[in-house]
């Protein structure tokens, strides 16, 4: 399968297969107009299976944020077809709208328009927790 | 400007000005009674309260300043459907500070977040109660005169009592402070509340059996073992009985002790025992007026 390399833009490589439209969805790329390709199951040696998604056009967005869906994808920055940039994403400090509190008795519960933010509070364990009542995020 | 959602929005130097503040208003109420003239208190009360409620807004009073507010949802426009942050919001139009009780653990951050007046949580379902907090510290300075070297008996339940979990944290900074910590098998302290103590090697011990740790006690903090804990009504009658403190078992405590309750009791102390100078349950309840005007001369910026 060929797809065209890109110009510029970024490809998120390294994205464990079956995860790649759960990225798409995050970064909400449905919204763009550029050329984009989501890749699901490619071969990988590292992988085996992996999803790669290739976006010809620079993002306004935090991609750090992948870092609570997977912090081993790999972000690579292309411009003038040159790869100048590529790392991996930390865990953000705060997310917002990407999970949901489920404390039934935290005031996201019965306030629907509030969002739903959850902070950092151990990066070694990978928790976060409601900034309102500060239960524990359950992926 | 401040808001105080939980203890932790305050350093250890401000809790003890805080309660620096207080024993100075126990001692020259006079020199208070002018400081907050013109200000006023909205108390935001979506759930009822007895002392809390009363004793923020007596300490407006004897401030000086003037209250305003409701004490149930149902006669606000909460009951509409309105929103916290839109509450706030209007509130912030006609108060000077805020002191808000809401069923919901979270509201008080959302109020603060919307807010353009100092938000005080006055408890926000089972999640934080900073000012009971303060109010129980006062109470074991006052009482005892000072925080080091004391053996603190908590006693119900310490599962779910955040206001006993806040309090051991509150407490466990101190040297040579020893915590007992007395409850049945289903309702003892979560894991994450004996962090600190063993972070900070503070001793503790763990008990089902009140008599037998009483004599070493200074201070003795009861709650209330409540029903709905319980996943079935034969551990509940099992065990409700063996902490209720009556006078039979107080005459195994020391003469010093100190006996606390956040309140409302229902009978896990017997009413014998009110009388008793060991009882500063209701000295307590004072205590927490005067730690509350304290705590809104320090968020109205008022020096005195």
């Amino acid at each position: 399968m060929n797809i065209d390399s890109i110009k510029n833009g970024i490809v998120i490589d390294h994205i464990k297969a079956g995860q790649g439209m759960k990225v798409y969805d995050f970064l909400d790329l449905g919204k763009l107009n550029c050329s984009m390709a989501v890749i699901q199951n490619a071969s990988s040696n590292k992988m085996g299976k992996k999803d790669i998604i290739k976006i010809d056009s620079a993002l306004d967005v935090d991609l750090n944020a992948l870092g609570y869906i997977d912090p081993n994808i790999t972000i690579n920055i292309i411009q003038d077809s040159v790869r100048v940039m590529k790392y991996h994403p930390e865990l953000p400090e705060t997310i917002t709208n990407i999970i949901r509190c489920k404390n039934p008795r935290c005031i996201t519960s019965t306030e629907q328009q509030l969002p739903h933010v959850f902070r950092l509070t151990d990066r070694q364990k990978d928790e976060y927790r409601c900034v309102y009542c500060e239960s524990r995020a359950s992926r | 400007m401040r808001h105080i959602i939980s203890m932790a929005d305050l350093t250890v130097t401000e809790i003890d000005e805080l309660i620096a503040t207080s024993q100075d208003i126990i001692i020259s109420p006079v020199k208070y009674r002018e400081a907050c003239r013109y200000k006023k208190l909205a108390t935001l009360f979506f759930e009822p309260s007895t002392r809390t409620r009363l004793s923020f807004e007596a300490a407006m009073y004897e401030l000086g300043g003037q209250v305003l507010g409701f004490s149930e949802a149902s006669s606000s426009s909460a009951a509409k459907g309105e929103s916290v942050a839109d509450t706030i919001r209007t509130v912030c139009c006609y108060a000077d500070i805020i002191a808000m009780r809401h069923p919901k653990e979270g509201a008080p951050t959302v109020a603060a977040t919307h807010a353009s007046v100092p938000v005080i949580n006055a408890g926000d379902g089972g999640h934080n109660h900073p000012t009971q907090t303060l109010t129980d510290l006062l109470t074991i300075k006052l009482e005892k005169g000072r925080f080091e070297g004391l053996t603190v008996g908590l006693c119900g339940d310490l599962k779910f009592g955040r206001t006993v979990h806040s309090l051991v944290h509150a407490m466990c900074r101190y040297p040579g402070v020893r915590f007992v910590l007395v409850s049945p098998e289903e309702l003892k302290v979560p894991s994450y509340v004996k962090i600190p103590l063993k972070e900070g090697s503070v001793p503790y011990e763990q008990n089902t059996d009140l008599v037998s740790v009483l004599p070493e006690l200074d201070i003795l903090y009861m709650t209330r073992v409540q029903r709905e804990r319980f996943f079935n009504e034969d551990d509940y009658v099992r065990l409700k009985d063996s902490y209720i403190l009556t006078p039979e078992k107080l005459a195994h405590a020391k003469a010093g002790l100190s006996i606390m309750h956040p309140l409302p009791r229902v009978n896990e102390i017997s009413t014998e025992i009110d009388q008793d100078p060991r009882a500063c349950y209701f000295r307590q309840a004072l205590n927490g007026k005067f730690i509350r005007m304290a705590l809104i001369l320090k968020l109205l910026e008022v020096s005195v």
